[in-house]
């Protein structure tokens, strides 16, 4: 049993952090959202790395490492509000790597890998993707519906903006078209592993949101003290960390199943993604009460990040809906 | 990262688990006295086996089982449903305070029968004026002579009937700032100096007492850990209370959370969205509270130090354990006013978890200031 990372793992978490700390100050974050645009210059760097290609096999020019690694860059840039495409793109590539037919990975992997030609994932409801991540720069388009999924062109489907809260990241409403191919893997696999992603990008969110309230809490005074030496506050700053921990906790057990203990993903997936859905918007917006009112102003960042854990949410399944799935896991009876 | 555990860990597992298979002593039955003597004899059992004192060293009769192996045993006496030890306060907290604190005298006179649970252990900590603000302790010890006499009152003292020495902590110095003028004393539970109250719940049962000190004599060689020092002391007791606990916890939730799903099925209600949504969020906060524990035992083993994870199991049982109970009450609906029940029983049992142990309020103040580096709160 040891819980915690190996030194490896150690490694890249710290320069993973310490790069992307130095790359997207706050103030960088700003003028990107509020520019509603990327700078595929930071895109070019990641691919440099060999981020993009993470938990890719070496064959398809990835790093052959596996979903705790994944999860660990996610964390750190979720904590720096990263506005790249990153999570989008990795999301396509579980879909691909775990549900694609050999010919599919042939044909598409070392693209998302490389970072060369992105992929993203869309979730259909009645034919339509409400929200899909970057799909506007997407070379390809994976559909979820059900438990199928569908591999698109982008050019061939129908893509129009959506002005979402969250500008630190692109959003499309997406109609498919054209010819889609069935990926006839394991789509849930794939499907599993992105939760998975996305909690850790919304457990880093906390974590960093978590920091700034309680450094405010400490350095703002009311009534002669700060107002952190008020239970009321520091209660609140307590319940934060209740929630960020636990959530870090669920979203490395999945990771960690989804290669050692993969009978066990379907739940782990579920449990992270409810935890982390709750843990970033609760986390979020009790740091914006903390802060006070120069919280609701625009010129205070914490805002980008409430709105970012908000969308998050609700990517790859919401709370209630994993709470739905763990309950079916379970025996309950099927919802009335 | 490994979340299995290593061939030696599942080695003992393994053991722990055959062994209480074949030596699983039942349900106790009903009556204190009754009870008690079979938590005895089952203390017995265990220390023939080496179970009694997993975490002390080997020297001193235990097993020098590491963090992960107590919380591997924690788990697997849950799993199984077996009682724990009569002399619980004695193996987790008295023992590790004398082995900790005490002089050879002491160890060699106190930790076998710790052990072997002929001599049972309570703890004299709490008083009406002093819970959570327990350096406020108002018990008196004046020194006479090579011995101390005692006065003063105590509080939610678990089996002061059945036990020989009580942790005492007792304020020496009335002068000195508010927690360096206390001592921790064995005070022997043997005189009529020491009259036991029962304290009567809101469950209808006591298993709390009442301690009425009234010039209780103590010998000086009873000191344990030096004049003065008895703060110190205590917290290192409370500390040991609190570790490894979380794993068994998790594994205690796990088998209510599978009567409780029964009980909704059993009721035709598990396919309300509600009750799937409630009993849902109290499987998650139920392994996340698993998780948080390992990984907080992870990170003790490597560094010595409690992570801030660490310090959340505590918190997140009671709320889970209240929210669990609640639930069922619900489900039950006019059923549950009955007393004859045992969910009835467990509901009322679980107010006192975000009190009993350290109120939920006083461990958020420990999360907040030495965990977030808050400002002190008062």
């Amino acid at each position: 049993m040891n819980f915690d990372y190996s030194d490896d793992q150690q490694a890249i978490k710290r320069t993973a952090h310490d790069l992307l700390v130095a790359r997207f100050k706050p103030d960088t974050v700003r003028e990107l959202a509020e520019g509603e645009r990327y700078d595929e210059a930071h895109w070019d760097e990641l691919c440099e790395l060999g981020w993009p290609g993470i938990f890719i096999d070496d064959q398809y020019e990835g790093q052959g490492l596996g979903t705790v690694e994944l999860v660990i860059l996610l964390e750190e840039l979720g904590y720096t509000l990263a506005p790249v495409p990153f999570l989008s793109n990795a999301a396509a590539g579980l879909a691909l790597q775990h549900a694609g037919s050999d010919e599919q990975k042939d044909a598409h992997l070392k693209g998302i890998a490389t970072g060369a030609e992105r992929g993203t994932v869309g979730t259909l409801k009645n034919g339509v993707a409400e929200l899909v991540p970057d799909a506007d720069t997407a070379k390809l388009i994976v559909f979820l519906d059900g438990d199928e999924a569908t591999l698109h062109k982008a050019e061939d489907c129908d893509i129009q903006p959506v002005d979402a809260i969250d500008q630190t990241r692109r959003y499309s409403r997406v109609v498919p078209g054209g010819d889609g191919e069935i990926l006839p893997g394991d789509v849930g696999a794939a499907s599993d592993r992105m939760a998975v992603a996305v909690s850790a990008e919304l457990v880093g969110a906390s974590q960093r949101v978590m920091e700034m309230a309680v450094e405010y809490a400490r350095d703002r005074k009311q009534f002669d003290r700060p107002i952190g030496a008020y239970q009321a506050v520091a209660h609140r700053c307590a319940d934060m960390l209740r929630e960020t921990e636990s959530a870090r906790s669920a979203t490395l057990w999945a990771a960690w199943a989804a290669e050692a203990e993969p009978e066990t993903l379907p739940l782990a997936s579920s449990m992270a993604k409810a935890l982390a859905s709750d843990a970033g918007w609760n986390v979020t917006s009790s740091a914006l009460q903390v802060h006070g009112g120069i919280a609701f102003t625009w010129e205070h960042d914490l805002h980008f990040f409430l709105k970012r854990a908000k969308v998050d949410g609700s990517l790859f399944g919401s709370a209630r809906r994993h709470r739905d799935r763990v309950a079916d896991i379970h025996g309950l009876g099927a919802a009335a | 990262m490994d979340l299995t555990l290593s061939p030696n860990e599942q080695a003992f597992r393994d053991e722990v688990r055959g062994w209480l298979a074949e030596n699983h002593p039942g349900e106790a039955p009903r009556g204190d006295d009754a009870s008690f003597d079979f938590l005895k004899q089952w203390q017995l059992k265990l220390h023939e086996q080496g179970y009694a004192g997993l975490s002390w060293p080997e020297e001193y009769g235990g097993r020098g089982a590491t963090l992960i192996e107590q919380a591997i045993f924690g788990e697997e006496l849950a799993r199984a449903k077996a009682p724990g030890p009569a002399n619980v306060l004695g193996l987790v907290m008295g023992g590790p305070v004398v082995i900790a604190h005490g002089t050879d005298d002491q160890k060699k006179r106190y930790l076998e029968p710790i052990l072997s649970g002929e001599e049972i252990w309570c703890q004299g900590f709490s008083e009406p004026d002093a819970g959570s603000d327990l350096a406020s302790l108002k018990t008196r010890a004046v020194k006479d002579g090579d011995e101390w006499v005692v006065t003063g009152q105590k509080v939610w003292t678990t089996l002061a009937h059945e036990a020989k020495w009580c942790m005492l902590v007792a304020r020496t110095d009335p002068d000195a700032p508010k927690h360096k003028g206390l001592t921790y004393f064995l005070m022997d539970m043997e005189q009529e100096a020491v009259q036991i109250n029962p304290l009567h719940q809101i469950t209808g049962e006591a298993e709390f007492n009442e301690l009425f000190i009234e010039e209780a004599r103590i010998p000086d060689a009873n000191v344990i850990g030096g004049e003065g020092n008895g703060w110190m002391v205590a917290i290192t007791t409370l500390m040991n209370e609190r570790a490894g606990l979380g794993a068994g916890a998790a594994a205690s939730m796990k088998i209510a959370l599978g009567q409780l799903i029964e009980l909704a099925k059993e009721r035709g209600v598990d396919s309300d969205p509600l009750v799937r949504q409630k009993i849902a969020g109290l499987l998650i906060e139920v392994e996340a509270l698993r998780l948080n524990a390992w990984r907080g035992l992870t990170a003790i083993m490597k560094t010595g130090i409690p992570g801030p994870e660490g310090s959340l199991p505590k918190l997140q049982w009671s709320a889970a354990n209240q929210g669990l109970t609640e639930l069922a009450m619900e489900i039950r609906g006019e059923e549950a006013a009955a007393k004859d029940s045992d969910w009835t029983y467990r509901f009322l049992r679980a107010r006192a978890n975000s009190i009993e142990g350290g109120t939920t309020e006083i461990l958020k103040n420990i999360i907040a200031e030495r965990v977030l580096n808050l400002p002190k709160l008062r």
